[in-house]
């Protein structure tokens, strides 16, 4: 310590600053302390199992779904292209509602388990309708 | 080329490949993943509640009186009660803007010669405005790290994260905070090379931490909207963290390790270096004393007792020489004192 060791001065306002600096700085530690947070466990439906695989590969879709709907979206709205073929060779309809949800028509099983977990809310379903075989249609 | 940022710029980029090659190479995740982060933690709060008691500890005996501003004095004098306060109240005042506005920042001027040799100090807002882009910036992106320590997210860090996606580009939505904290990151290193003045007092204590955190947005930024890491994943390591179960789940990307080895370096580095000014700025003489040395005497804590040989005592001592010498006295012995004693009155 660079001084004499007097002992600190406007000893009460530091030890609040410290304890207030620790009890922040702990957050996430004292927050989750009674909670176990086990990573979501998303569900598949028949449908989707029967098919097996996703439009590309797991690995892709896991990390990369939402880039492969931005270029759906834009295809579709700028350029009024709906078919898409992945390096497979199989084709899909490009359509949120029509097609991830046909396979994965428990979304709440699905995307928004994965979603709430790792908070994001995507605001698609502003618009989409994220239940296409639940009678609105 | 300046040895200063080089050696800087060396630094990080070792750090990097060093993260790089223990992961992708050596498959040490347990070892950046959770010991480096732990380790990290516990130097930065030890470390940070150190500095503070050090500080705490050091005396700090008179108020600075030239702080900018009019100190309270004669009724007829006004006094600028928030530069240069004379209650706790005022300096309060003073402590939340400098904290949130960075008032001082905002003084920053430029020395410039105008016309051959004329020369001018112009008000300089640039550094004033980047320093609080920066530091908002990196609050935001903070606070918006939280969803990775926290389950249940909470509902204030899901309203910053629409705030922060306010404009929807693209899938994923960009992140606003991610962007400026880049853009200021850099006008901070670059204003430090463009501007002379700036470049010869630059050390590489300077440069090291903006190229740090440049690396550390930089990796954030790559993570999130261009190699992607299997988000799940890598909260359900850093849950691990801060539940104590600490866990290493399959395939998260060596990209995520990267950037949590440099934040963990930003932690551990952090109480040792100028970042410190996070807890130094409550300790700032400057800042956080009353100007009111017109209105209460403050005395040296330390003095002890000088022996002192007044004048007085010395003409008292040798005032019979004195005269003689036909040097003037202040006291003449004899009738003659009362006499200029009178003429005094
Ligand atoms: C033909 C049916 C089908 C369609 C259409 C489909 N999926 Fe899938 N999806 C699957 C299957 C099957 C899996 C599981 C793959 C595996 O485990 O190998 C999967 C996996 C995923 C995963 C990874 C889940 C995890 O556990 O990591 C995501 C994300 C995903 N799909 C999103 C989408 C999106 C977005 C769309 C629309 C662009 C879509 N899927 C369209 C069948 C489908
Ligand atoms: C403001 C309303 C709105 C929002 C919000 C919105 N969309 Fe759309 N989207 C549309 C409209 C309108 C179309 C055109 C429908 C058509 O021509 O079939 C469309 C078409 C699409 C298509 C291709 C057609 C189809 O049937 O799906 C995709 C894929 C798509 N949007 C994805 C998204 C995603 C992903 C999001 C969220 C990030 C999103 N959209 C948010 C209105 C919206
Ligand atoms: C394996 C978990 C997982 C599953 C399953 C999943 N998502 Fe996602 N999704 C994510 C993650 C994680 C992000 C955010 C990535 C980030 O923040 O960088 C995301 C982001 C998105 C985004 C971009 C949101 C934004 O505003 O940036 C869209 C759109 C999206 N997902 C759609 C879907 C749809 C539709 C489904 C179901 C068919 C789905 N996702 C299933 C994990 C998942």
């Amino acid at each position: 310590m660079p001084n004499n060791s007097k002992g600190m001065y406007n000893k009460n306002l530091v030890i609040a600053g410290i304890v207030i600096f620790v009890i922040l700085a702990a957050f996430p530690f004292w927050f989750n302390v009674v909670k176990s947070a086990p990573a979501p466990e998303v569900v598949l439906t028949e449908k989707a199992k029967a098919a097996k695989e996703c439009v590309r590969s797991k690995e892709y879709m896991t990390t990369d779904h939402m880039v492969l709907l931005d270029v759906w979206r834009d295809s579709v709205v700028r350029d009024a292209k709906r078919t898409y073929v992945n390096p497979k060779g199989v084709e899909f309809n490009m359509s949120l509602s029509n097609t991830c949800l046909d396979c994965h028509s428990n979304k709440t099983e699905f995307c928004d388990r994965c979603h709430d977990y790792a908070s994001v809310s995507p605001y698609c379903w502003d618009c989409h309708i994220d239940n296409p075989q639940g009678g609105i249609e | 080329m300046n040895a200063n940022y080089m050696y800087s710029l060396i630094a990080v980029i070792v750090l990097l490949l060093l993260a790089y090659v223990g992961v992708a190479g050596l498959h040490l995740e347990v070892l950046f993943g959770i010991v480096f982060p732990y380790v990290a933690m516990a130097i930065f709060v030890a470390g940070f509640v150190y500095k503070l008691v050090g500080w705490a500890k050091s005396p700090v005996p008179f108020p600075i009186t030239t702080t900018s501003g009019q100190q309270v004095s004669l009724p007829m004098v006004s006094p600028a009660r928030i530069d240069n306060p004379n209650n706790k109240l005022g300096v309060v005042i003073r402590m939340l803007l400098e904290i949130f506005l960075f008032r001082s920042l905002f003084r920053n001027t430029k020395f410039e010669i105008k016309d051959t040799n004329k020369f001018s100090y112009e008000m300089e807002k640039w550094l004033w405005l980047f320093a609080l882009a920066f530091h908002y910036a990196f609050f935001v992106v903070l606070i918006r790290h939280l969803r990775f320590f926290t389950e249940p997210v909470l509902l204030p860090v899901q309203w910053l994260e629409k705030l922060d996606g306010f404009f929807q580009v693209g899938l994923p939505g960009i992140f606003l905070s991610g962007f400026v904290l880049m853009a200021a990151v850099i006008y901070l290193f670059l204003r430090r090379v463009w501007i002379p003045q700036m470049r010869y007092i630059s050390l590489p204590a300077d440069y090291f931490p903006l190229f740090l955190i440049l690396a550390i947005a930089a990796s954030g930024i790559l993570m999130r909207y261009v190699a992607k890491v299997d988000i799940v994943n890598a909260k359900e390591l850093t849950m691990g963290l801060v539940t104590l179960r600490p866990t290493i789940p399959e395939g998260i990307g060596v990209l995520f390790y990267v950037h949590v080895f440099l934040v963990s370096v930003l932690l551990a580095y952090f109480p040792f270096s100028k970042l410190m000014h996070l807890g130094g700025i409550f300790f700032c003489p400057t800042r956080n004393l009353p100007g009111n040395t017109r209105e209460f005497r403050y005395e040296n804590p330390w003095n002890y007792p000088v022996k002192i040989h007044t004048y007085e005592a010395y003409e008292d001592e040798f005032r019979e020489k004195m005269i003689e010498a036909g040097l003037p006295v202040e006291k003449m012995p004899g009738p003659e004192k009362n006499l200029e004693e009178g003429e005094k009155e």
